[in-house]
């Protein structure tokens, strides 16, 4: 177990004899086997359609429900509702493994286990996660999460969309912007203000199944990268839902998005952590093959500098990524680590995407490789699910509340 | 009567796709230090047989049997993620495992399915490292079992087993009274992913211990390895202009 500890210096002293000293060096056997049954699915099923994926825009549906027979869509889930019942820890390899064979997938995965399943699983009653979890752990079904809104992505506490109570329904209207899954969804966890005098305090959360009277869908986007998942608005006009539909109690809902953001990260950071490192296979690969000047590429300095700096920038944050999901695990604070995961992570991504494509050089720029997919799919990391601007916010509010007399 | 129990006998080998394969400095054999190891193909093939044999209820239960160094454990649990339902690890290492070869292995295996009632055993046709392609037909001598082998297609038929094998002619299909040795060939099915649920279930699964001594097999090899060597590196051909040119450097040297 590990000693919760409130400050990054007494990590080094609370290491020994604690099973997390173990962990981090080599993981336990049950951990290595699950990373490798991601990993091979990853190569031989993923990798191979990646490119098709990304260039056609194609959800890869097939492969989800392969992913959910794996159990690798509501991995934390307990078995007895139809998940796989494994820890955070595993969930994170999981997810770095799926995203390091597709970016796209590795999304749908994170998004589906942390955002949609995740909030339920907290803060659903019996019958909710009966009814709302179960169906979408086998992959024939997948959720969505919808806070942003055209008006307001870091500002979540300006939620304009609206719902009021009308007889024994919810009523809802208002539009959410930029939702990832939106149209291969079957539900949507969605937030919406009841009490616009409570101001961040009066939103709530909702449960509303895809499609639905009064719900519909605004164009796909047409995005940079992670183009095989579907992005687009969600808008309500007077949707209704059975009241039994609102997930927790009225007015918590922005502390249930704030916490389900707070596990969304460690997924975030996983999915980063996946794009970093199928950027270093690729240059490093291509550093071995790619003759110049007489010899391998991977000779020059100039190229091993580079490598270096991809392989430290993935390791260190994988290892403040593996750090908060034990933390979470272990039941302890880890809105700090979470945050630091998430933006090492996706700061890591977007250097290795950069860098691959350098060492490939022309290479590096046409679709025949791989690296400009990698550059393009680490872009929305360092975005979405807390701008890095809103990490390093996150982190120093933390910190500086250690540091308060 | 439906057969009781399925053994499933694994290997474990180099990694298929490893970029480098290195010869040791005194030529005695191969570089495995360091190398990553796992479950040699034609043996998850074997492993996904029989839990499908299981699944489809011809069979009671499976058990994944492998020898070898403490590594192997990985290898058997790996089967037991994929369905298997106990395992045995026959330990061999240091000087024993390197002599290991299909004789020594098949004794034990023999010595196992005698020990353990097994009415099939079904392995990798070869193991991809030495490609022996002997273990399974060794095995099944032993025990005076019928055998069969490069199997793309096994069915249960009261107390026979009905195979068809891929043979050089085309497909040959057998029937052969159980217990029974059979071997798997690459088309037999494709493997299944171990689920995460069935990783955590594994866990619990039991992995009994013993050694070579304990089933009275000596693992003296009858075989000694005098060299080993990288195979020639690969000289540029010549390219010739026409057919008549290439017949005539065929006979040149003599090739026709």
């Amino acid at each position: 177990t590990m000693i919760g500890c409130h400050s990054a210096s007494t990590w080094a002293v609370v290491f020994i004899g604690c099973r997390s000293l173990s962990s981090l060096a080599e993981l336990p056997e049950m951990h290595q086997m699950m990373r490798q049954t991601c990993r091979d699915y990853a190569d031989r099923e993923l990798g191979p359609i990646a490119g098709k994926l990304d260039k056609e825009h194609l959800f890869p549906a097939q492969q989800v429900r392969e992913l959910g027979a794996m159990g690798v869509m509501a991995i934390e889930v307990p078995e007895a509702l139809g998940g796989a019942g494994m820890d955070y820890l595993a969930y994170s390899l999981a997810v770095e493994e799926i995203s390091r064979g597709c970016g796209s997938t590795g999304c749908v995965v994170s998004v589906n286990n942390s955002l949609y399943i995740g909030p339920i699983l907290k803060f659903g009653t019996q019958k909710q996660k009966e009814q709302w979890i179960t169906p979408f752990t086998t992959g024939e079904k997948v959720g969505c999460f919808a806070l942003s809104e055209p008006g307001n992505g870091s500002d979540a506490g300006a939620a304009s969309t609206l719902a009021r109570q009308e007889g024994e329904e919810w009523v809802l209207n208002g539009t959410k912007a930029w939702i990832t899954n939106s149209w291969d969804a079957s539900a949507t966890v969605i937030f919406a203000t009841t009490d616009k005098s409570l101001k961040h305090k009066g939103i709530s959360a909702f449960l509303v199944p895809m499609p639905h009277p009064g719900l519909s869908l605004g164009k796909k986007e047409d995005k940079l990268g992670i183009r095989a998942t579907s992005t687009a608005n969600l808008i309500l006009e007077d949707c209704r839902i059975p009241l039994g539909n609102m997930l927790g109690s009225r007015g918590s809902g922005f502390k249930i998005a704030m916490q389900t953001l707070d596990s969304g990260r460690i997924g975030i950071a996983s999915q980063a952590l996946g794009i970093a490192q199928a950027a270093l296979d690729c240059a490093a690969d291509y550093a071995h093959k790619r003759t110049a000047f007489g010899a391998p590429i991977g000779k020059l300095q100039a190229v091993q500098f580079k490598l270096a700096d991809m392989a430290v920038a993935v390791e260190s944050a994988r290892l403040l990524t593996w750090k908060a999901a034990m933390l979470k695990d272990a039941k302890k604070p880890f809105t700090k680590e979470a945050a630091m995961a998430k933006l090492a992570a996706s700061e890591a991504a977007t250097f290795c995407g950069h860098q691959s494509i350098q060492v490939l050089g022309g290479m590096g720029y046409v679709t025949d490789m791989p690296a400009e997919r990698h550059y393009r799919d680490a872009r929305i990391t360092e975005i979405y699910e807390g701008t890095s601007e809103i990490q390093r916010l996150v982190i120093a509010g933390q910190l500086l509340k250690e540091y308060a007399s | 009567m439906s057969p009781a129990s399925v053994f499933v006998c694994l290997s474990l080998t180099l990694l298929s796709d490893y970029p480098v394969i290195r010869v040791k400095p005194d030529n005695s054999g191969v570089v495995t230090d360091g190398v990553k190891h796992s479950m040699n193909p034609f043996c998850e093939i074997a492993v996904e047989e029989a839990v499908k044999l299981k699944e489809k209820k011809f069979i009671k239960e499976v058990v994944a049997v492998s020898c070898g160094p403490t590594q192997v454990t990985e290898t058997i649990r790996t089967a037991l993620a994929m369905g298997c339902d106990r395992g045995i690890h026959v330990e061999v290492s240091g000087k024993d495992y390197e002599a290991m070869g299909p004789l020594q292995i098949a004794k034990i295996f023999a010595a196992l399915a005698k020990k353990e009632e097994a009415s099939l055993v079904i392995l990798g046709k070869q193991a991809i490292d030495d490609d022996c392609n002997q273990t399974g037909q060794m095995t099944a001598a032993l025990l005076d079992w019928p055998q069969g082998t490069f199997a793309s297609e096994v069915t249960i038929d009261g107390e026979k087993v009905k195979v068809v094998r891929e043979i050089d002619g085309g497909l040959e299909t057998i029937k052969i009274s159980m217990p029974a040795v059979l071997t798997a060939d690459l088309r037999l099915n494709t493997p299944r992913y171990a689920t995460l649920p069935n990783i955590m279930k594994a866990k619990k699964k039991k992995i009994a211990n013993m050694k070579p001594a304990d089933l009275g097999v000596d693992m003296v090899s009858r075989v000694e390895v005098l060299r080993v060597d990288e195979p020639p590196t690969r000289l540029a051909g010549v390219k010739v202009e026409t057919v008549d040119d290439l017949v005539a450097k065929l006979k040149a040297n003599g090739t026709i």
